[in-house]
């Protein structure tokens, strides 16, 4: 167990730093941040330029850089954004708990759907209950989400008048950014649920429990649900990367007010700091949520740690 | 799994519906298809012209714009058809792409192990952690939005997917008798990779590769829809969808039809992919 602990730790370290390398390395090549600082200024002279620089640590090599961003990042300090000069972990200490919250409601109703869903279609394996949710979950995966959220800000809000089109005001402008992600996740779960409980129900338990006369829901979801809850709970975390990844897309269709919109707005300012730090704390993040959904997994299932 | 079970699983769907799921894919692929094929030929001016006297027609009822027409009265379904070749484009293209490499990649990968191994399954973990939409925000930021630079970025992300799945598929195949035999009468590396193992591995390949082309039309229209993706200018499904948010509140239609293209297409792909699994992946390795 010591081994396989160290061993998915190490990686998780390397992944880590790659990813904040990469990111940095790429930042690194949009030119040259105090001549971006300064445009539109009049009257800036070399020597002002060479005072910022000195100043933000840009003439240091790239590595010495590099260095002061990890150490920046353990001490959770990002500097200051190039607009206004607020600190960056300001701006993110904002909007993170709205990108997680909307992370956690979408998943939780991707679950609520995907789950009795799933079962169904597993159950009614080839009946056409069976075929309508595979349709509709192809069709689920088929148009994009932010197409989703256009569709229904156009029905719920403009037409019927029933829910903010944008912004962030309190549950009600909760609901549209939630469920169109919620939709989308339960698409790809669905099948992962009705493949997991296909296996689960050919189990002898299963067919115990059928015989000494258990209700069909107590043996879906007391003994067929929970035997595939381990595999089930790894596969939706290993989609934390995916979820992220539409929640960015998701927030800027509703003005929704999380790290996805601060990276928007960063690309258009050209706001490098902020940029940065936004990539750089989803992707720990993401690793963060495998990392753990991985160990989780090794410590319930000892299969899993020989790999 | 037990192989009774792996039978009743592979079973699951009767032949009418997996005919259905083909039909309906080949038609909704082959109409696009057509569509953008010939788009040239029934709308020359490829949705570009602009008519300021027929400003945001609503749809069906105009006989020359049966889909409208958007703010600078450009016909909606002519700019729709146009739109397609961007997208048909790039889910061909980035996935012909990313297989080339993923599938070269994973063969060498999973076939001599050791340390080319090792770096195909760190690259793997590296991709996993950055989302497709992150890395193109931070590239994008940099070098600008473009066709060829969405297609680029495509490639860059994905061919660790078919590398994967290649080197599982190469690491069982080895211990197979076929392949045993084969490199004990002397069979080259490059002829063994080539013409034993590859055709082997063909199936679940074109299965990833047809879902794909469906993903990746997904992909490039996010980017292009929030401005990092092709130029505005162009005629693009994104793009499209994009301005058509603007109009919401007076002109639904703008933002209507290009989204139904865009799923109309996607779901054709996916239909055929997932019949394709069905006959080509029947195990179900492409699955997750």
């Amino acid at each position: 167990m010591a081994g396989f602990l160290l061993k998915r730790l190490l990686q998780a370290l390397f992944v880590m730093v790659a990813v904040t390398l990469i990111v940095a390395f790429a930042i690194r090549l949009t030119g040259d941040p105090a001549l971006m600082l300064t445009q539109g200024s009049a009257a800036v002279t070399e020597a002002d330029l060479e005072r910022i620089r000195e100043a933000l640590g840009l003439n240091q090599p790239f590595f010495v850089q590099y260095l002061s961003f990890l150490r920046g990042l353990v001490s959770l300090d990002f500097g200051r954004s190039f607009i206004g000069g607020t600190p960056v972990s300001q701006l993110i200490a904002k909007a993170l708990p709205a990108t997680l919250s909307l992370a956690l409601s979408s998943m939780l109703i991707a679950i609520a759907l995907s789950v009795p869903l799933g079962i169904k279609a597993a159950v009614a394996r080839g009946k056409w209950a069976d075929q309508l949710i595979r349709i509709c979950s192809l069709a689920g995966l088929s148009f994009p989400n932010f197409w989703l959220a256009t569709m229904m800000v156009l029905v719920f809000s403009i037409t019927l008048g029933w829910l903010p089109p944008s912004g962030m005001s309190g549950f009600s402008s909760l609901i549209m950014p939630a469920v169109t992600m919620g939709v989308i996740l339960t698409a790809t779960n669905v099948r992962l649920v009705r493949t997991a409980m296909l296996e689960t129900l050919q189990a002898q338990y299963i067919m115990v429990a059928r015989a000494k006369g258990l209700g069909e829901r107590a043996v879906l979801y007391k003994h067929g649900l929970r035997n595939c809850a381990i595999p089930l709970i790894t596969w939706f975390g290993l989609q934390f990367g995916a979820l992220i990844g539409g929640i960015v897309v998701v927030e800027r269709v509703f003005n929704w007010p999380g790290l996805g919109t601060l990276a928007f707005d960063a690309v258009a300012a050209r706001d490098y700091p902020v940029l940065q730090a936004v990539i750089t704390v989803l992707s720990l993040l993401i690793i963060a949520v495998n990392l753990v959904v991985d160990i989780a997994y090794g410590l319930i299932d000892p299969r899993v740690r020989v790999r | 799994m037990s192989r009774t079970s792996d039978k009743t699983q592979r079973k699951g769907a009767p032949t009418h519906f997996r005919t259905l799921e083909f039909t309906l894919g080949l038609l909704f692929v082959g109409v696009m298809g057509l569509a953008v094929l010939f788009s040239g030929i029934v709308f020359p001016d490829g949705g570009e012209k602009i008519d300021l006297t027929a400003r945001l027609l609503p749809p069906f009822t105009h006989g020359t714009h049966s889909l409208g027409t958007d703010p600078l009265g450009r016909d909606v379904l002519a700019r729709i058809v146009t739109g397609g070749k961007i997208s048909l484009e790039v889910g061909l293209l980035s996935v012909a792409g990313a297989v080339t490499v993923g599938v070269v990649v994973g063969m060498m990968s999973g076939y001599y192990r050791g340390l080319c191994d090792m770096i195909v399954m760190r690259l793997v973990d590296i991709q996993l952690a950055l989302p497709f939409i992150l890395l193109a925000i931070t590239v994008i930021a940099i070098f600008g939005g473009s066709l060829s630079h969405t297609i680029i970025l495509l490639i860059v992300s994905q061919w660790v997917q078919y590398a994967r799945l290649v080197r599982g598929l190469v690491i069982a195949l080895r211990e197979r008798d076929f392949i045993q035999q084969a490199q004990a009468i002397g069979v080259g590396d490059v002829k063994l990779l080539f013409s034993h193992l590859l055709p082997n591995l063909i199936g679940p390949v074109i299965v990833l590769m047809t879902l794909n082309i469906a993903n990746n039309i997904l992909l490039e229209s996010s980017l292009t829809f929030l401005g990092l993706g092709i130029d505005p200018t162009i005629p693009s499904w994104g793009g499209m969808l994009a301005q058509g948010r603007t109009y919401l509140q007076n002109a639904w239609w703008i933002a209507v039809f290009p989204g139904l293209a865009i799923m109309v297409t996607v779901l054709g792909f996916n239909l055929l992919g997932d019949w394709l699994r069905d006959r080509l992946d029947p195990t179900g390795t492409t699955l997750r």
